[in-house]
């Protein structure tokens, strides 16, 4: 052992065979095991960042924002869902979620949009159902894993935009979303929101939505997780901020969750 | 009379190394995303011979619950797992080291003799052409291919509408997730019969991995009397 401490000094030429072999063995082992040694190091600090929003650190969140960045900049009204034909649709649709959904729902239900300039619009569902009305038949994506073809049917997001002229809320970069029990709440970047697949959705399988499933009016956005489509709006409004998000403030998820 | 045999260049032992706690991760992480959905099986009917993955398991690597973590950590270490898995096959290609991978003519049959001598039914020794036998060179082009497959489904998986021409490429949404799924059952039956291999081909073979050269004992003719079969 001493012998092998001072042949790692001497020249390779200095030495025979056996003494190489034992040199070089020896050198790339100790690298071996430092460079593994970095990488639990490296793995420790990274499990010990303290966590920021339910389970992510600050250098996990920083690369995620990165990723939405690449990401997000491919969300173009060009870039459709794939859609199905309607006889390809679950009936019923998978049930997936009821927070916000507990409470007894008002009979005298309105959507309220809080303008960027403050003031409130209160819009009826009969109001909404004078828009055109857009179907689609999508494979919904759940963020669990699980995927199911359905057909809904609403107003698109950025036609209801347009007919109620909120045009400079149009502009603004976050849209939030929360069920009239505020226990539910969801933040869209503009672009995802304004894309032509976007539904202020009121129909399931061509019939009200049920109460499980948002009625009266939910949103569908099919460039996103399930997650993100909130069931039974209760306000609407706008921000140059992120809007708070439930699955992303409480428990980590990506804010963007885009598809 | 030993002699010094150089084996595997400096970079290959990197990417190897590299890949293999990246990888850890990645299925670590993918697990706790599956686990969220977790409805494979292999069966016919009603009836259900494996499925994947049992409570006990998920329990013993503390796996419910994780989500959001896992796809946290799933979507960081993508990145190092695809530059990593680039980086290795450029180097391959401009080194000229995919000779000694790409599978030859002949190596599809040979690979049964591979098979045959591992388990002891055949005796004579299967031909190592290069570094590595018939048996290698497919193992280790097919891991590439994985490799490929993993990534692309990924990417369909993770992005369907951005990418949907891929995801339709990968089968659909549903198939590129199961294609997903199997490629890393794939990567966990690899790495144990790898495993297995570098146990049983000895000393001398598992540290070319690491030090890039074996030890070949020659006599003083030079001849030599001994060579190593290695996975």
């Amino acid at each position: 052992m001493a012998n092998l401490f001072s042949n790692i000094f001497k020249s390779n030429k200095q030495l025979s065979t056996e003494q190489l072999i034992a040199k070089k063995t020896f050198l790339s082992f100790f690298v071996f095991f430092m460079m593994m040694g970095v990488a639990v190091i490296g793995w420790k600090w990274l499990r010990r960042q303290p966590v920021e929003s339910g389970k992510t650190s600050a250098p996990i969140r920083k690369i995620l924002n990165t990723n939405e960045e690449i990401f997000d900049g491919l969300v173009s009204d060009k870039r459709l869902t794939k859609e199905y034909p309607v006889s390809l649709a679950a009936n019923p649709a998978r049930v997936n979620g009821n927070i916000g959904l507990k409470t007894v729902l008002d009979s005298n239900w309105a959507m309220n949009v809080i303008k960027a300039n403050g003031d409130t619009l209160k819009i009826k569902m009969d109001d909404i159902k004078k828009l055109p009305k857009t179907e689609i038949v999508f494979n919904f994506k759940c963020i669990e894993g699980w995927s199911q073809i359905t057909h809904w049917g609403g107003v698109r997001f950025s036609e209801f935009m347009m007919a109620y002229g909120l045009s400079d809320e149009m502009m603004m970069k976050y849209l939030g979303l929360r069920t009239p029990d505020k226990e539910y709440y969801v933040g869209i970047d503009m672009p995802s929101a304004m894309h032509p697949q976007t539904l202020l959705c009121y129909e399931l399988n061509d019939k009200p939505l049920p109460l499980n499933q948002g009625f009266p009016l939910r949103l569908i956005i099919p460039v996103k997780y399930g997650v993100k489509s909130l069931k039974r709006i209760g306000d609407m409004y706008f921000s140059q901020q992120r809007t708070p998000d439930y699955w992303a403030d409480k428990f980590g998820y990506d804010y963007f969750s885009g598809l | 009379m030993k002699k010094i045999v150089k084996k595997h260049p400096l970079a290959i032992r990197w990417f190897h190394w590299i890949n293999f706690p990246i990888l850890g991760v990645m299925i670590w992480s993918g697990l706790l995303i599956y686990w969220a959905n977790d409805v494979y099986r292999i069966g016919f009917g009603d009836t259900t011979m494996l499925k994947f993955f049992p409570d006990t398991f998920y329990q013993a690597l503390n796996i419910p619950s994780r989500l959001s973590e896992g796809m946290a950590y799933h979507f960081v270490f993508m990145w190092l797992f695809f530059l990593n898995g680039i980086a290795y096959v450029l180097y391959t290609i401009f080194s000229g080291e995919w000779r000694y991978l790409a599978p030859e003519k002949k190596s599809f049959k040979e690979a049964w003799y591979v098979l045959l001598h591992d388990l002891h039914v055949r005796k004579t020794k299967p031909a190592i052409t290069g570094k590595y036998n018939a048996a290698q060179r497919i193992a280790y082009s097919a891991i590439i291919v994985m490799g490929i497959g993993s990534i692309l489904t990924g990417l369909a998986i993770y992005k369907p509408v951005q990418l949907g021409w891929l995801c339709a490429l990968m089968g659909g949404y549903k198939m590129a997730r199961i294609l997903h799924f199997a490629l890393t059952i794939g990567y966990v039956l690899f790495f144990l019969i790898h495993v297995i291999q570098v146990a049983m081909a000895g000393w001398n073979n598992f540290r070319g991995m690491i030090t890039g050269f074996e030890v070949k004992k020659i006599k003083d003719s030079g001849d030599d009397v001994k060579t190593t079969n290695n996975p």
